[in-house]
């Protein structure tokens, strides 16, 4: 296998390292790579800090592994190699009447890196995590073998394998359950929440499958937490979605661009584009699951610095409270960009890994500076204190004894990994930060 | 009518991202390729994405034995039969220099192989009143230089049969596209130094089928490479004979 001498790099272009890449097309050379040289599997590098980052180490690239490998139209059953990605799934089966029933925010995001960080989407509150519909998993382990897991049968290994950032070997394809979609098009609803309290109500009460709310951080004052809510239902219209053509980034943005001027008025503009009484709107599911997917490469406008993204999630009995100091600190500071989003969360989750759980998730990306650094930092000790959790899919900035403490069940999962990979061939940046393998 | 295409080399990235756009322009796709270990897999892909069928075959361009099961399997569907050529191989200058027969089986993968391969299906395709062959050869064919004239010369061979294809084809309704691809993101390519404005496999596929409905005669892909090419080109012989590039 040949190896390649690159640079891994986070969504948030803040850390980066250079290691040497394999990029097998086949499952088989895969087997004869992990044979050898076992390393962490790396995917469609859309985590924003340093999971899917081996600096100085060595790493698989699973892009050309992207094949579907069966489809039942019936049932909605699907195995896909590890490194298709979302949108194809969701381009290529919404015509035969399925999509998958957990999307993130990108549909860029492979399979893999998907059951690796088990990702939920904007429907998380009814159904739960991506890991919840994989059925079963073919995975590489540190001794070279391949074995095919299920929740059931390998219950442990499965479930350390779900939301385990790659730490049990390499997912080479996956069974996924999808979700019947009766159209390409979606009913949404919007409508704005004032503050925060009227925000988070509006999200409670919501019974809509898929619910997100987007937050304007630069609010302060009386509307501290105003946003808006967008609820939406799948259609029955079989009129065919009229796509939005792409756009690249070209080059990465002056500062000046997410200034905090700017931003301000960027989103004092965004919030009352919806008029008061709320409006309801047909998207394309693309338009409506990845909205940011339209301007490729859109993590250049924070220029070259990059930038840093916070996501906790916090239990309901201290969110509201959390959440009104968090929003002072960000809108006092200034710092805040345009994509921000909150959002509720249910109870489940697929592994001990998993970063959800019943309460309120809010994200927010910083430009990256010395003074969003000291924010962030902050607000994950918030997190820590409220005993809500940070994503490690977003994370850059956590240190390890913050990460010990919003994962309880680290012992257990560090158990399963230990017998899998008992060198650390999988490790990865990300988990020798927060020592996600060491004992304290 | 679903048109059918066999795709030569459809183990090769190129040729996988190609029989995909096939497959998902809802034609069946007769799938060629040395190794069968792997190509099942791609034929189920390739169901999956829309073609009504997908049959894996092995091929071997050495071996002319080969040829006539892909034109059996082509020929059970009906309607227009399309063909897209990836077959090839590149042994480094150095290892002919080392053995020159080492050449002939560079000639064989990139010219004689798939011209005798496409020879046995024009009769075919002329029957069938249509069809187009996405023949891939190289911008290396262009002029021949230190680093690869074996190759470069193979797939100069390989062009001007394209052409002369073409014009055979074209009485009876067919189209040949010769495709020059300049440097694509494969693992024939991955890690090697001194690669620049790098084409990943699917842009080309887009490329190859755009030519396909356009009719092209010459495909420079990406595009630019048609400019590069024109430099290489003209660049005088007693200059040329001295360079490296």
């Amino acid at each position: 296998m040949a190896w390649k001498t690159d640079t891994l790099t986070g969504w948030g272009r803040v850390l980066s390292g250079v290691a040497e890449i394999a990029r097998p097309e086949k499952p088989s050379a895969i087997a004869r790579v992990m044979a050898d040289t076992p390393a962490p599997a790396v995917g469609a590098q859309r985590s924003y800090g340093d999971a899917a980052i081996n600096t100085d180490g060595k790493a698989i690239d699973m892009n050309r592994l992207d094949r579907f490998i069966s489809f039942d139209a019936k049932t909605g059953v699907l195995e896909a190699e590890a490194g298709v990605s979302i949108i194809q799934m969701l381009q290529t089966f919404a015509p035969q009447g399925w999509m998958p029933t957990v999307m993130p925010g990108t549909g860029f995001a492979t399979l893999g890196g998907c059951i690796a960080n088990d990702a939920h989407g904007k429907n998380h509150h009814g159904v739960g995590t991506f890991g919840q519909y994989v059925i079963s998993i073919e995975l590489i382990g540190a001794d070279g073998k391949n074995k095919t897991i299920t929740p059931k049968k390998n219950k442990a290994l499965f479930e350390a394998t779900v939301g385990g950032l790659g730490q049990t070997g390499i997912i080479i394809s996956a069974k996924i359950q999808l979700t019947e979609c009766s159209s390409r098009l979606i009913q949404v609803d919007e409508r704005r929440a004032a503050n925060l309290s009227e925000f988070m109500e509006m999200l409670k009460s919501s019974t809509a499958t898929y619910c997100v709310g987007w937050i304007d951080g630069t609010a302060n004052g009386q509307s501290l937490g105003r946003g808006i809510l967008e609820e939406a239902e799948l259609t029955k219209s079989n009129m065919a979605p009229k796509l939005r053509k792409s756009r690249k980034v070209p080059f990465n943005a002056p500062s000046f661009a997410l200034s905090p001027p700017t931003v301000r008025a960027f989103n004092r503009m965004y919030f009352n584009r919806v008029p008061a009484t709320g409006r309801g709107v047909l998207r394309s599911l693309e338009d409506f699951f990845f909205p940011l997917d339209k301007i490729h490469d859109w993590n250049k406008l924070y220029g070259k610095r990059g930038f840093h993204q916070f996501q906790c999630v916090l239990p309901d009995d201290t969110a509201e409270r959390t959440l009104r100091e968090m929003l002072r600190l960000i809108a006092d500071a200034g710092l805040a960009s345009p994509l921000a989003v909150l959002k509720r969360t249910g109870p489940s989750r697929a592994g001990p890994l998993s970063f959800t759980m019943e309460g309120f998730t809010l994200a927010l990306d910083f430009p990256n500076s010395a003074k969003s650094i000291k924010l962030v930092e902050t607000l994950n000790e918030m997190t820590t204190e409220a005993g809500g959790r940070i994503y490690f899919a977003k994370d850059s900035l956590a240190t390890a004894k913050q990460a010990h403490a919003m994962y309880p069940e680290l012992a257990a999962w560090q158990k399963t990994v230990k017998t899998a990979d008992p060198k650390g061939h999988f490790k990865t940046d990300l988990v020798r930060r927060l020592k996600l393998r060491d004992s304290k | 009518m679903s048109e059918t295409w066999i795709v030569l080399g459809a183990s090769s990235s190129m040729g996988r991202a190609f029989a995909r756009k096939a497959a998902a322009e809802g034609a069946h796709v007769v799938l060629a390729a040395r190794e069968k270990d792997d190509l099942a897999r791609t034929a189920a892909d390739c169901t999956s994405r829309g073609a009504p069928s997908a049959v894996p075959i092995v091929f071997d361009a050495r071996d002319p034995k080969s040829f006539a099961p892909i034109y059996k399997a082509a020929k059970k569907n009906e309607g227009i039969i399309n063909a897209a050529v990836f077959v090839g191989s590149m042994a480094p200058q150095a290892d002919v220099d080392a053995d020159p027969n080492i050449g002939d089986f560079t000639i064989q993968d990139n010219f004689t192989g798939p011209a005798n391969f496409l020879h046995g299906l024009a009769p075919i395709m002329e029957s069938r009143k249509g069809g187009t062959v996405l023949g891939i050869g190289s911008v290396a064919g262009d002029r021949g230089r230190i680093g690869n004239y074996t190759y470069g010369s193979a797939k100069a061979g390989f062009h001007t049969y394209l052409s002369g294809l073409r014009n055979r084809l074209n009485r009876s309704g067919g189209h040949v596209v010769t495709v020059k691809p300049g440097f694509v993101d494969t693992a024939m390519t991955w890690g090697i130094e001194g690669m620049f404005l790098v084409a990943s496999p699917d842009q080309i596929a887009d490329d190859l089928w755009n030519a396909h409905l356009k009719k092209k005669n010459t495909l420079y892909t990406p595009w630019f490479w048609r400019y590069i090419m024109a430099i290489i080109k003209s660049i005088p012989e007693p200059i040329f004979k001295k360079l490296s590039v």
